[in-house]
């Protein structure tokens, strides 16, 4: 057909048009959505700002709601440590500070905060005691839910309140005066001073509460600031803007002007990509993005959770792992360096030989150093002997199949594979592995539905209690129902004990029950690794209290 | 009035067959990770009424709920109500589908055509394998290509043409809707290369061109306005596809949009978000296809509304 070459030529000339129709068509309509929808800003902030003092970070989850008596999330924890102060709070090296009190007497069943007459609130007004006697009782009222009122039970009255068997006003907290907050304790507690740091003991003012009907923690406008910053904007999914708090009694301190939480993501490429970008001025990486950090030169830090991760097992009777000799023939076949250097693989993580993390402090130095800790070995040949004794006392020929619970996470499921392999290969045990999601994880170890389950363990305060009473009989985290009475007298001891030298004695005879009795089989205190902006100094990395700590952090003007 | 009671009913199965649905997920929404005294729970449960019977209790409670609108209170997010959720982040998601529809439908046509005019040539060729490309690789794959080409972009210029993630300024729409619209033109693209081909071969054309007719009309009126009709109606089931992708890119880009409350609901149990965004979405796509429907009854006059 002679005519459509000239068609061709014409065609393509209205497709021309159409294109060109069509693209400012496209940047009309991104106008005006964008204007609907109120896009109005028209630059993107840098990662690090040294003139105006602000910092762009990417966070991996938004804090689900900001209401200090109910938060459980660490990046809800980090957010409020930078908002809020309790009586005490963490400092630039992991120690303990005044925050709103003063001076502090903690004695065997009273403590007295003086607190200091500067601290106000973000309106302005005095931070008070009674502040601290609604914020206390909200977190221990059973009609609010608390996970955490656990960790008030120090105080009088406190569990018999949560569970409903006295009215909340009971609490042994009062306020003397405006400045002068008593606690009645149940028990003695050396560690109440770093209870106090804890979010659920934050101050939380009673009339602005009550103005916010059941909205507090919710937005920006619906929270009342006493920490260094207070939040500017709070964009939900989007944006989360600190701006320092001039109302905050140290504000000296405080060098930073605003951290601009401006990106919620927790896919590493992305983060890599703000951070490479310039846009972002911390970015966490995983096993992948390591090596495009690595291949840039770009300095890496590692930096400890402070959790620790092992396999619970359950001690209930009709359950084969309630044999003890099974238990150690089980924990005798693991070889934690080739678990953490060879499977897991990820830069940051340390194999775990007992229950006690490595960073927590003993009386003068690290605890480690005061409590060694037991050996561990892979032995094969005596995990073999301990089998044979097992299915003697258990009277079978074959372990019957055990169940193996995990949660649907990558490192887990590696795991969870390699010990499969391991029990297969060196016992000849049938292991099947049940993978749940995170809650019904929970749910089946809650139920005692698992024979091995994958956990780990965060510290809450910075004492080795928190870990220490982990497998006492009464614990609600003691899913494998592990129950010895020797231990359950040490954990008291740790728990009302004032003197630091007998705590520690105590927490030497808890870890030697554990490993003797194979209550639980460590595995490794997990990490992560990141690249920071070299112009960003002073942030602090911590394994308790709000992290990352960015309240020390400044910019400096020169590489 | 028939398709509207459809409709209608088409919800409702959705809306039980979530509610179904989720009460068999193993799993509890309150669980959390410092286990808490028996006699918390009990209270928890009865702050959201899980302490009563599924069924009916539960479920008339919640069908009640839907019918006023209400979906409750989130589980993880503890004090904000799913409709704020809602309201807050469906118009961002609202924003990246229409402006990805957009760019999908106008792409479709345009290279639909191209491919068509030049049958079997260059433009066709090249044009046909990255269609098979766009629709059978996975959007998150695109995403993160798109991603790190803008990084190097911005390395290559030296300052930032497109920002690699996030909210807040125009430019930020940009990559992300074309991304999600990518399958979605690839798809029409197709459709419209083999609607243009019947098109150019028609007799009406011919007629039209020996009329003396001038070719922009022809072109315009004729053959790029009869074969864009297919597109029209394939438009219903490209919003649900759209709907759906906006998940993922969302993810990547750091985006406030619904999907990503959505991903997370479902991934912490949180029982009202779920129910809320699926009956949500559900509507929303039911109410689409409707709409699709009469506007092809409005452009095609051979359709009839019944």
């Amino acid at each position: 057909m002679p005519e459509s070459n000239q068609s061709h030529r014409s065609v393509g000339r209205y497709l021309v048009q159409l294109a060109v129709v069509g693209v400012f068509g496209f940047a009309g309509l991104v106008w005006v959505l964008g204007w609907l929808a109120g896009l109005t800003e028209s630059t993107l902030a840098d990662a690090v700002d040294a003139d105006a003092q602000t910092v762009t970070i990417v966070v991996a989850e938004e804090p689900p709601q900001l209401d200090s008596s109910l938060s459980t999330d660490t990046s809800s924890f980090m957010v409020l440590g930078h908002v809020m102060e309790g009586l005490l709070r963490y400092g630039k090296d992991g120690g303990l500070e005044p925050g709103v009190a003063e001076r502090w007497e903690i004695g065997e069943d009273r403590a007295t905060f003086w607190l200091r007459r500067d601290a106000r609130w973000s309106d302005g007004r005095p931070v008070t005691a009674h502040d601290f006697v609604f914020g206390w009782r909200r977190t221990i009222d059973p009609a609010n839910g608390s996970s955490y009122a656990f960790i008030l039970y120090a105080i009088e009255n406190a569990e018999q309140i949560n569970l409903g068997k006295l009215p909340v006003e009971t609490l042994g907290v009062r306020a003397v005066d405006d400045f002068q907050l008593d606690v009645s304790l149940q028990r003695p507690v050396a560690y109440f001073d770093k209870l106090v740091a804890f979010p659920s003991y934050y101050p939380i003012r009673e009339d602005f509460f009550a103005s916010t009907r059941g909205r507090y923690g919710a937005d920006a406008d619906t929270l009342l600031y006493n920490g260094p910053f207070e939040i500017s904007k709070w964009i939900h999914g989007a944006r989360l803007r600190l701006e320092k708090n001039p109302h905050y009694w140290d504000k000296a301190r405080i060098r930073l002007q605003a951290i601009d939480a401006a990106y919620f993501t927790r896919d590493p490429s992305t983060q890599l990509n703000l951070y490479r970008e310039g846009r972002a001025a911390v970015a966490s990486l995983n096993v992948e993005t390591v090596e495009t950090a690595l291949r840039k030169r770009w300095p890496i830090s590692r930096f400890a959770s402070g959790a620790v991760f092992y396999l619970e097992l359950n001690h209930r009777p009709e359950r084969p792992t309630s044999n003890l000799h099974l238990r150690r023939a089980l924990s005798l076949v693991i070889d934690r360096d080739e678990l953490v250097y060879n499977v897991i693989r990820t830069a940051g993580f340390v194999p775990a030989p007992s229950l006690f993390p490595i960073w927590l402090q003993g009386a003068n130095g690290p605890l480690r150093n005061e409590i060694p800790v037991p050996p561990m070995k892979v032995d094969v040949d005596l995990a073999r002997h301990h089998l044979e004794l097992a299915k003697r006392e258990l009277g079978v020929d074959e372990i019957p199949r055990l169940m193996m619970l995990v949660t649907d996470s990558p490192t887990t499921a590696k795991e969870a594979e390699y010990l499969q392999n391991i029990f297969q290969t060196r016992l000849g045990l049938d292991v099947a592995i049940d993978k749940q999601i995170f809650k019904q994880r929970l749910a089946k170890a809650a139920a005692g539905d698992f024979d091995i389950v994958v956990s780990g363990w965060g510290p809450d305060y910075d004492d080795p209690l928190t870990f220490g009473d982990l497998f006492a009989s009464w614990n609600q985290n003691n899913h494998g129902k592990f129950s010895n009475a020797e231990l359950d007298r040490w954990v008291a001891t740790a728990q009302t004990s004032l003197d630091p030298g007998h705590r520690v004695f105590a927490f030497g005879q808890i870890q030697r029950i554990l490993a003797e009795e194979v209550a639980l089989i460590p595995t490794y205190e997990p990490g992560s690794v990141y690249v920071r902006h070299p112009l960003l100094q002073g942030v602090v990395r911590r394994a308790v209290g709000p992290d990352p700590d960015y309240t020390n952090a400044y910019i400096t003007g020169e590489s | 009035m028939k398709r509207l009671l459809q409709g209608v009913v088409t919800i409702w199965f959705i809306a039980t067959s979530t509610f179904v649905a989720m009460h068999n997920v193993p799993g509890n929404p309150l669980l959390d990770e410092k286990a808490v005294s028996p006699e918390i729970r009990r209270n928890l449960e009865a702050r959201y009424g899980l302490d009563r019977p599924v069924f009916p209790d539960q479920y008339l409670t919640y069908m009640r709920n839907i019918l006023r609108g209400d979906f409750g209170i989130s589980f993880t997010q503890r004090n904000r109500r799913v409709n704020d959720i809602l309201r807050e982040h469906f118009p961002v998601s609202a924003i990246l589908g229409i402006l990805a529809i957009v760019f999908a439908g106008f792409g479709g046509i345009l290279f639909g055509s191209l491919t068509a005019v030049y049958r079997n040539r260059l433009p066709d060729v090249v044009i046909m394998v990255l269609v098979v490309v766009g629709i059978s690789v996975p959007g998150f794959v695109f995403a993160a290509l798109a991603q790190l080409g803008i990084v190097g972009l911005n390395e290559v210029l030296g300052w930032t043409v497109l920002p690699v993630a996030g909210w807040g300024t125009l430019r930020h729409l940009i990559i992300p809707s074309l991304v999600l619209g990518l399958g979605t033109m690839a798809f029409l693209t197709r459709l419209m290369r083999s609607s243009m081909l019947d098109v150019l071969g028609a007799d009406y054309i011919r007629t039209a061109r020996s009329k003396g007719l001038p070719p922009t009309r022809i072109f315009f009126r004729h053959q790029l306005a009869n074969a864009s009709l297919p597109v029209l109606t394939v438009l219903g089931p490209a919003i649900a596809a759209i709907t759906t992708g906006g998940f993922v890119v969302e993810l990547i880009f750091a985006i406030p949009g619904l999907g990503r409350y959505f991903v997370e609901a479902v991934q912490q149990l949180d029982y009202t978000v779920i129910m809320g965004t699926t009956v949500f979405y559900g509507t929303f796509l039911v109410v689409m296809v409707l709409v699709v429907d009469l506007a092809y009854a409005l452009v095609d006059p051979r359709v009839r509304l019944e």
